[in-house]
């Protein structure tokens, strides 16, 4: 049965190579693209080579400040990525034993990943705009001066928008921590506290090497996540533009290949990230290996 | 979730509380003040606390008289169910299959991480850009027309190809077939295999099996992932955005483009309907599964 070279093999491997192509064929297609001759346009053929586009992005013609959204995108995923991790791995030792509402938490966690992003984000801009609504009603209501001249709003990249994200990035990381210690080998931990480890001393030097892979990989979803996302965040950021909200607006208005220029050095990015953190992945892997073996 | 262990497990709960918090402030507390907002009253600048019921019966506006064309707002429902089931059909289709080869046939684990890897990659990089990447392919002169042309197929390039149903509906299967392979592939490695190794042995087909054992095995994994693909298409507005051209409906066009506008009250009742569809929904597709004992 589905032997390896049987007829239904390579019927379904024929199947999951142009899955694969589904997949990738778009990207690639705009990757070459994105070498297009000055004169080429956003379709096929090739009107020559040249980096012309990418020096046209690199120049800003006409376009947004792509570089300063890059930079806050970069800032943003950084600093969720960090939360993401710290906060899911809390929780994670957390949820290993029953505590009162972890029922009702955990599918708060679910239901967030699945309610309709942009009614989130209405929810989100909602209560940010309550929130300066009440501020400037103190502020009129004390006379408080430096809210009447220089408030203008609570809304921001790194308060709703950061929180907003993280409604997205967090039950991810959740849910990979309960994979962890579903298959988390208790033993390790008894012995270390046999030896007379403190409990905090036990989550330090023991249990917290041991998933250290695992939190990579918690890492590399609040990151990317967070760097790509668009529909949650899009009503939340205040008066900035992360990276992906500046994509949309350019999906309509630029019409040279200077957009595929500018995709292909976001994916690229994208896989360097992706390339690292499965690095940091193997190399912690290999090293706990070592130390249990 | 919790099991019951020989091991003495230390108590940690107050850990969970930064986590908690997280979503009793961007979650719990946003999704009350948008059903809360949905009573209230709006101008031109402001919103005014109040507790009026126009914000839905504009909503639903002429809808309940039979002898009239379809309403607004059910047309838009309509189309954005009609997104739903094609996408949750095509998606399901392929990933099942994508699962299935990966858990059934391929045999050793570096290769199926591999394979699975390539499967999950995408889901990495900006959806944005995923989309785009599209209009060279569908394009009046893109590859596919041009390709049909020299074939001498067509004689004139397909307008519907980009911008239309078809490309919104293709570029969500490209977005999300992954949130079926995920699930199904996980109910798919915990079959045990001399079950099918059995079933095998008494004489039934790869089609029999396919039936009678992995199907019915993979229920839970079928219904999450089609909990995912189904929810995302109801509130989505990016891809029937960019890929319809802007000139799609869909309820969460409705919502961002009442935003825009600061009809935030409006928003708010249209945000409170599309939940309510969406719950309802989802109870009925666990219906089929005891989804807990998944957990």
């Amino acid at each position: 049965m589905h032997r390896t070279g049987s007829r239904g093999f390579y019927f379904f491997l024929i199947f999951f190579v142009l899955f694969a192509l589904f997949l990738y064929g778009p990207m690639f297609s705009i990757i070459l693209l994105s070498f297009q001759g000055p004169n080429g346009g956003l379709t096929f053929p090739m009107n020559g080579f040249s980096f012309h586009w990418f020096g046209e992005l690199w120049k800003g013609a006409g376009v947004v400040d792509i570089g300063s959204a890059f930079r806050r995108s970069l800032l943003l995923g950084f600093v969720v990525m960090i939360l993401t991790v710290v906060l899911s791995v809390a929780a994670g030792l957390a949820f290993r034993k029953q505590f009162r509402g972890a029922e009702l938490l955990f599918l708060m966690t679910i239901a967030s990943l699945i309610v309709p992003s942009i009614v989130l984000s209405l929810g989100v801009a909602l209560e940010f705009r309550l929130l300066d609504e009440t501020i400037k009603w103190f502020g009129g209501r004390f006379e408080i001066e430096k809210i009447n001249y220089e408030f203008q709003t609570t809304l921001g990249m790194f308060t709703s928008g950061m929180g907003t994200q993280l409604t997205w990035t967090l039950p991810f990381g959740l849910l990979i921590m309960f994979a962890v210690f579903n298959r988390f080998d208790k033993s390790y931990e008894e012995a270390a506290r046999d030896l007379g480890a403190t409990q905090w001393q036990t989550i330090r030097e023991v249990v917290l090497p041991i998933i250290a892979p695992s939190i990579v990989g918690i890492g590399l979803f609040g990151f990317t996540l967070s760097y790509d996302e668009l529909a949650r965040s899009s009503q939340v950021m205040g008066a900035t533009n992360t990276l992906p909200l500046e994509l949309r607006g350019l999906t309509t208005t630029v019409t040279t290949p200077i957009i595929y220029a500018l995709g292909t050095i976001t994916t690229l990015f994208s896989f360097v990230v992706i390339g690292t953190f499965f690095l940091i992945f193997w190399l912690l892997s290999r090293s706990r290996s070592k130390v249990l073996r | 979730m919790t099991k019951i262990s020989r091991y003495f497990v230390p108590k940690f709960s107050w850990l969970a509380l930064p986590f908690a918090a997280v979503f009793f402030l961007f979650f719990v507390i946003p999704l009350f003040l948008t059903i809360i907002v949905s009573f209230w009253d709006y101008n031109d600048y402001s919103i005014i606390p109040d507790l009026i019921f126009e914000n839905y019966v504009y909503i639903f506006e002429g809808c309940f008289q039979f002898d009239a064309d379809l309403c607004m707002t059910f047309k838009t429902y309509l189309s954005t169910l009609y997104f739903c089931l094609l996408t949750w059909g095509l998606t399901l289709f392929v990933g099942f299959f994508v699962a299935y080869f990966l858990a059934f046939y391929v045999k050793t684990i570096p290769i199926q991480i591999v394979l699975f890897l390539i499967c999950t990659i995408p889901f990495w990089t900006s959806n944005v850009i995923r989309m785009v990447s599209w209009i060279p392919l569908l394009g009046r002169h893109g590859l596919i027309n041009d390709t049909l042309i020299f074939l001498g197929i067509i004689d004139a390039p397909v307008e519907w190809f980009l911008y239309s149903e078809f490309s919104v509906i293709l570029a969500l299967v490209h977005l999300y077939t992954l949130f079926m392979i995920v699930p199904i592939f996980n109910s798919m490695i915990r079959i045990d295999k001399s079950i099918i190794e059995g079933a095998y042995d008494a004489g039934a087909s790869e089609i029999q099996i396919l039936t009678n054992i992995i199907i019915p095995l993979c229920k839970p994994g079928i219904v999450i992932g089609s909990i995912f693909v189904v929810t995302v298409v109801m509130g989505d507005f990016v891809t029937i955005g960019i890929m319809g051209g802007q000139q799609l409906a869909s309820i969460g066009k409705i919502i961002n483009t009442e935003m825009n506008y600061l009809q935030l009250p409006g928003a708010a009742a249209n945000a409170v309907i599309l939940l309510f569809i969406t719950i309802i929904i989802i109870i009925t597709m666990t219906k089929f599964i005891d989804i807990r004992k998944e957990l």
